[in-house]
């Protein structure tokens, strides 16, 4: 079968054409180092600039220099968590996530709680959203930060950012929300949403792997993990990733300018996709919010089927999805994410995310769906569990 | 790739997959860990030979692909000769496995245990019921 078609967008996605003009030249013609002093040095100095200020452009922050860049989503979350928190700690030693969000925030949190730091993990209800009263009922006099996801990586599920940075200045708490996800795909101002920090990554709006960024609000103090050099206002040691940063400011103003056309493509093939997927197979459900949702991520649970099995059998179609079950990972585990949610794990076994780009025509979607069609009758002929019975 | 070519293989089309008329052992285990689930059917004769085998699984692709190996291993086989099956034998049929996959091949030899000691049962029973009618 030569008919490949990507269904995992949110896992990674292709660097488009436009950002990848934008990155050739910093490899081998504008190759110089940012911090010299010279042409060279110069030169790719304002590239790194120009991507500073398009991402300022991007999320509508009050100065470029509120632009760090990193290595990722993973380092900008953590250094947002870890930073805040150590820079802080003499205020306080409380920290306030969801038990939702992904392992590079959680995992930071539990490096903060072996320093003696204290971390509350908030509940998600059935549809993966934050309850603004829990947190109001966990915010203390020593919780000095929130770190709140935007758009849920597994479900899609967008939380009441806004709301969330408004109960946390009104404590005069720091809030923090890891926008990987979000960007492109939910307006982000973070004048106007009151964000003190933001995480986001290239790879995921069709920018390179290996960089990303993190803003923080001019005013707030964040200490550094890395030690070296004084790039990034001595907050991030270690020679510029010139072209991945010049690629990472021109996606990010790609998928900030053209969000809306993007989200009114993707909610046409989501759509479409359910529509199609009803009246082929019986017995699944959409897990995660009915629309304070992404248009891109879809997060389905299909009775009676195991994940990791219906995964092997579309990707023998030239489908590729990935499960929302963690059972390729080491802990063989259903998926936090769905734990969190109180989905039971029989059904959160059987998930699948789909993760469209705008690349996706109609045609492709009724071949997906024929496919998942044939697989899921194949695999419930040989499951014990009968599907309508859950 | 993640799988070796045997499993992709037998996963594609796995040769036992399905339910049994007439089993007269049924063997079931869930994992606890991983929620897998597999049943296996076996038809065994008056002589202790497994004439058949079938298997349903709800679980990944190392799963049902050791039911279906096990399946493959007991057949032709008297019940001590299928209880001496371990999971190393259905490893090396398979070949190479994942490292967080091993427990699969685990569950398909406890389900051999689980079958063989429901036939044992209903043996039971059903010499309960013979010595309660002739009585």
């Amino acid at each position: 079968m030569d008919r490949k078609i990507y269904l995992d967008n949110a896992s990674t996605t292709y660097v488009s054409q436009e950002v990848l003009n934008e990155m050739l030249p910093c490899f081998n013609v504008l190759y110089g180092n940012a911090g010299s002093i010279h042409s060279f040095g110069r030169t790719a100095m304002g590239i790194v600039d120009k991507a500073r200020d398009r991402i300022k452009e991007g999320i509508n922050a009050q100065k470029s220099t509120e632009i760090y860049f990193t290595s990722g989503g993973t380092e900008a979350d953590n250094l947002a968590i870890l930073g805040v928190a150590r820079a802080y700690s003499d205020k306080g030693k409380h920290i306030i996530t969801s038990q939702i969000e992904h392992h590079a925030v959680l995992n930071a949190c539990k490096q903060l709680e072996k320093e003696g730091f204290e971390v509350t993990y908030l509940p998600v209800d059935c549809s993966g959203l934050v309850s603004l009263p829990d947190l109001l009922h966990s915010i203390r006099k020593d919780t000095t930060l929130i770190s709140i996801m935007s758009l849920n990586n597994e479900v899609g599920t967008i939380q009441n950012i806004k709301s969330i940075a408004k109960i946390a200045h009104d404590y005069g708490v720091i809030f923090h929300t890891d926008a990987v996800q979000a960007i492109g795909q939910v307006k982000i101002d973070v004048q106007d949403m009151e964000i003190d920090l933001l995480s986001m990554s290239a790879h995921k709006i069709h920018g390179p792997k290996g960089v990303g960024a993190l803003y923080v609000k001019s005013g707030i103090k964040f200490d550094t993990l890395t030690y070296g050099g004084n790039q990034e206002r001595e907050k991030r040691a270690g020679t510029e990733n010139v072209p991945g940063i010049a690629g990472l400011g021109k996606a990010v103003e790609i998928a900030t300018k053209n969000y809306s056309i993007t989200n009114r493509k993707l909610k046409i093939i989501r759509d479409y996709f359910i529509e199609k997927l009803a009246e082929k197979v019986e017995y699944f459900q959409v897990n995660g919010h009915p629309y304070q949702k992404s248009n891109a991520i879809i997060n389905i649970s299909f009775y009676g089927v195991e994940g990791e099995a219906l995964l092997m059998l579309l990707d023998l179609a030239g489908i590729c999805v990935s499960t929302g079950s963690a059972c390729t990972s080491k802990s063989l585990l259903p998926s936090h994410v769905l734990r969190a949610m109180n989905i039971p794990d029989d059904i959160a076994q059987g998930s699948i995310r789909f993760s469209f780009g705008t690349n996706i025509s109609k045609a492709d979607v009724d071949y997906v769906v024929d496919e998942i069609a044939k697989a899921v009758a194949k695999l419930r002929a040989i499951s014990p569990i009968q599907a309508g019975r859950i | 790739m993640y799988y070796n070519r045997f499993i992709m293989e037998r996963f594609k089309d796995p040769v036992n997959a399905g339910g049994m008329h007439g089993a007269n052992a049924v063997g079931e285990v869930v994992k606890d860990h991983c929620n897998d689930m597999t049943r296996l059917y076996l038809k065994i004769n008056d002589n202790n030979i497994i004439e058949s085998a079938r298997f349903k699984t709800f679980g990944c692709c190392a799963s049902i692909v050791s039911a279906d190996v096990t399946c493959d291993l007991v057949k032709g086989k008297t019940i001590d000769e299928a209880l001496q099956i371990t999971n190393e034998d259905v490893v090396r049929v398979m070949g190479e496995l994942p490292a967080n996959k091993e427990y699969c091949s685990v569950m398909a030899e406890e389900t051999i245990r689980s079958a063989i000691e429901d036939y044992y049962k209903r043996r039971e029973k059903e010499a309960k019921k013979k010595k309660s009618t002739i009585d």
